[in-house]
């Protein structure tokens, strides 16, 4: 087990390595402008672009900045560890910008995955439990409104209803719940179940599938034959069995929101990671987007070795060496 | 078939019927049988006959919003078809216990084999985790499984096929039940292990004077164990009776049929004689008899008139659902006599 996680890791490096190769690639062979001209102010001088080429470093060949910022990565920078470099804009630490607007994102995704989570399995067990009932089929209408409703027009919707209509939510903007838990509250609730309905969605879905499919196996039948009750038949022979690939999907699935929640938190003006590397992209500020990017790719990789372990954990069938 | 007070089950006018989008699925048609302790019923037919059906319906194991039951199922002065869902609970795995065809998909993969045991004990018990736990390890010891103390810390994919099975009935026999129901419990293992199973399963039927339905598609394991025989096809019975009789003088052109396209080690395979076609739509059943559109020695009333009701003119012990006249069963089935194939093989 010890020699896997260390494989693991080591090809989590890599992955992680070629991702930034990849977003370096992409930066120059498909230039959306000179980042130089945007700081250079009006009418510079080709002497003037030069020197801020010369000062962003952009006058090296790519991949001269590619093995520049992986050996910063590992040296770190005055802001310590791990080394991200600075922004062109500003010239302000990437790690400090990451440090102050990751929590933003991580506590929209905490909040958000525990919401969908809770209700997507238990819409997903009363569905197939009572299937084809008028419950059943009312919780599969939500799931796929939930599914196909746009996120952007959920959350104005949401904004209209809670925050203009009725006042129930605080409305758009941040509020750190280091100074006011009750704002925090009243701010991110509805973020919150905004991004939560797609994903309750979806896990509604395929709780409710894996677990009408797990209750026609054969040891289902066993289980039956043996006299236990029916509440003992789902919730600890079926549940152990349709939920063990929903833990895989979750660790997933919140992995891949540390860089996607961008539609949540522009709705709600969260200004977190997402907003973080949309705004690096449309300003062409490589290190800020190299910095979420990283953050991204590590959260992805290790959030998949995470759910390997505890899947053997889930599954005595599953060894790993 | 025995005296009365050795009775257990009395299963009269069974029917299953499925309703489906399609129209209704008959998949059990009016099935009288009966099991007394000591006995081991076998029941024969290809797949879909509705063999395994007929058990489940007894267990209570079909899902009732979706089946139609009729009939009586009369275990010791009960009829399990009318009784609650509830008090069919406290019947299953006690006093009617259950062995399956598949051991690899039976046992739930992310359970302990002992814990599974010790679940079926505390299902029908109040006694202590230990207690259970030793109950469990003493049964699994006693269908053969070497080191059963520790081997009750498996995971079932540790277990092989054969091992799966034996604590398949070892769970089955925690309670010791009236009746063991087995179906189909060697078509999924080696040939080698086969034997053993049924050995055990004659064993323990032996030992604890119970009642066994043998479901099985296996002729052999019919004629090595079996008292009586009920040869069903497309949901009907078509021959039931004493395990000697039905091989000594077999009255059913089906039966002739299952019996000349069973190898043995004295017929070589140019001499097997396979049944044309294959077993109908449950759907859209023949018209008539439905064994008539693959039956050698159909006539004018077959594909009209449906099966006579079981009967013998001589004896009301074997009985069967042919249309042939008496005289020609006797003449058809005397030259497929085995004495036993027991013997035989």
């Amino acid at each position: 087990m010890a020699f896997y996680i260390a494989r693991r890791l080591f090809w989590t490096l890599i992955v992680v390595a070629a991702v930034i190769g990849i977003t370096f690639v992409v930066f120059y062979v498909l230039p959306a402008g000179d980042p130089a001209l945007r700081f250079a102010g009006k009418n510079p001088t080709p002497v003037e672009l030069e020197l801020i080429r010369h000062r962003l470093g952009l006058d090296q060949a790519w991949y001269i900045q590619f093995l520049k910022f992986i050996k910063t990565f590992f040296t770190g920078d005055q802001y310590g560890w791990p080394g991200l470099g600075y922004t062109f804009s500003g010239q302000t630490s990437v790690l400090q910008l990451i440090i102050a607007r990751a929590p933003r994102t991580l506590l929209l995704i905490a909040g958000s995955s525990v919401i969908w989570l809770v209700s997507g399995v238990s819409i997903g067990i009363i569905s197939a439990v009572k299937r084809r009932s008028v419950t059943d089929r009312a919780a599969m209408g939500f799931a796929l409104f939930g599914i196909s409703a746009p996120v952007f027009w959920l959350g104005l919707m949401g904004l209209y209803i809670f925050w203009r209509q009725l006042g129930w939510s605080a409305g758009t903007g941040y509020v750190s719940p280091t100074d006011s838990v009750s704002g925090f509250l009243s701010h991110m609730w509805l973020p919150w179940v905004t991004l939560a309905m797609l994903y309750a969605a979806f896990y509604a879905r395929m709780t409710r599938n894996n677990l009408l499919e797990t209750l026609g196996e054969d040891y289902i039948r066993t289980a039956r034959a043996k006299g236990l009750s029916e509440r003992r038949v789902i919730f600890k022979h079926a549940l152990r069995a349709s939920l063990t690939p929903i833990v895989t999907m979750f660790g997933l699935d919140i992995a891949l929101l540390v860089g996607g929640a961008v539609i949540t938190e522009s709705v709600f003006n969260l200004q977190g990671l997402g907003y973080l590397a949309i705004n690096g992209a449309l300003t062409q500020d490589l290190p800020t987007v190299l910095g979420v990017v990283l953050l991204a790719a590590v959260a992805v990789a290790l959030m998949n070795l995470l759910v390997d372990i505890v899947y053997a954990f889930l599954d005595p069938r599953v060894r790993y060496a | 078939m025995g005296t009365d007070e050795r009775r257990l089950l009395d299963v009269r006018g069974l029917t299953v019927r499925f309703p489906t989008t399609d129209g209704v699925v008959q998949a059990v048609s009016n099935v009288s049988y009966s099991l007394s302790r000591g006995e081991t019923l076998g029941v024969v037919g290809e797949s879909g006959s509705g063999k395994s059906v007929s058990n489940l319906a007894i267990m209570g194991l079909l899902n009732r919003n979706r089946t139609e039951i009729s009939g009586e199922v009369d275990f010791l002065g009960r009829d399990l078809l009318t009784l609650p869902p509830s008090e069919l609970q406290k019947i299953r795995g006690k006093d009617i216990a259950m062995v399956f065809q598949d051991p690899f998909a039976c046992l739930h993969p992310m359970y302990r084999v002992g814990d599974q045991i010790i679940e079926a004990v505390l299902a029908h018990s109040h006694v202590s985790k230990s207690a259970a736990r030793a109950r469990a390890v003493e049964l699994l010891d006693h269908v053969g499984i070497p080191n059963a103390k520790s081997r009750a810390r498996d995971f079932p994919h540790q277990f092989s096929g054969g091992m799966r099975q034996r604590a398949m009935i070892a769970m089955a026999l925690v309670h010791n039940p009236a009746i063991l129901i087995c179906d189909e419990p060697t078509t999924a293992l080696d040939v080698t292990v086969q034997a053993q199973i049924i050995e055990l399963i004659e064993e323990v039927k032996r030992e604890f004077d119970i009642g066994v339905i043998l479901v099985t598609h296996d002729l052999g394991v019919i004629a090595e164990t079996a008292n009586s025989v009920m040869v069903m096809y497309a949901g009907r019975i078509m021959e039931y009776g004493p395990a000697d009789q039905i091989f000594g003088q077999p009255q059913h052109p089906y039966t002739w049929g299952l019996l000349d396209s069973m190898p043995t080690i004295e017929r070589r395979l140019a001499a097997l004689v396979p049944i044309e076609g294959s077993p109908p739509s449950l759907l859209n059943p023949p018209s008539g008899c439905p064994f008539h559109p693959r039956c050698p020695y159909a006539f004018a009333p077959c594909p009209v008139d449906p099966p006579p009701p079981l009967k013998n003119p001589v004896a009301d012990s074997h009985l069967d659902a042919c249309h042939l006249p008496w005289e020609k069963k006797l003449d058809l089935g005397g030259k497929r006599s085995i004495a036993r194939l027991g013997d035989a093989a």
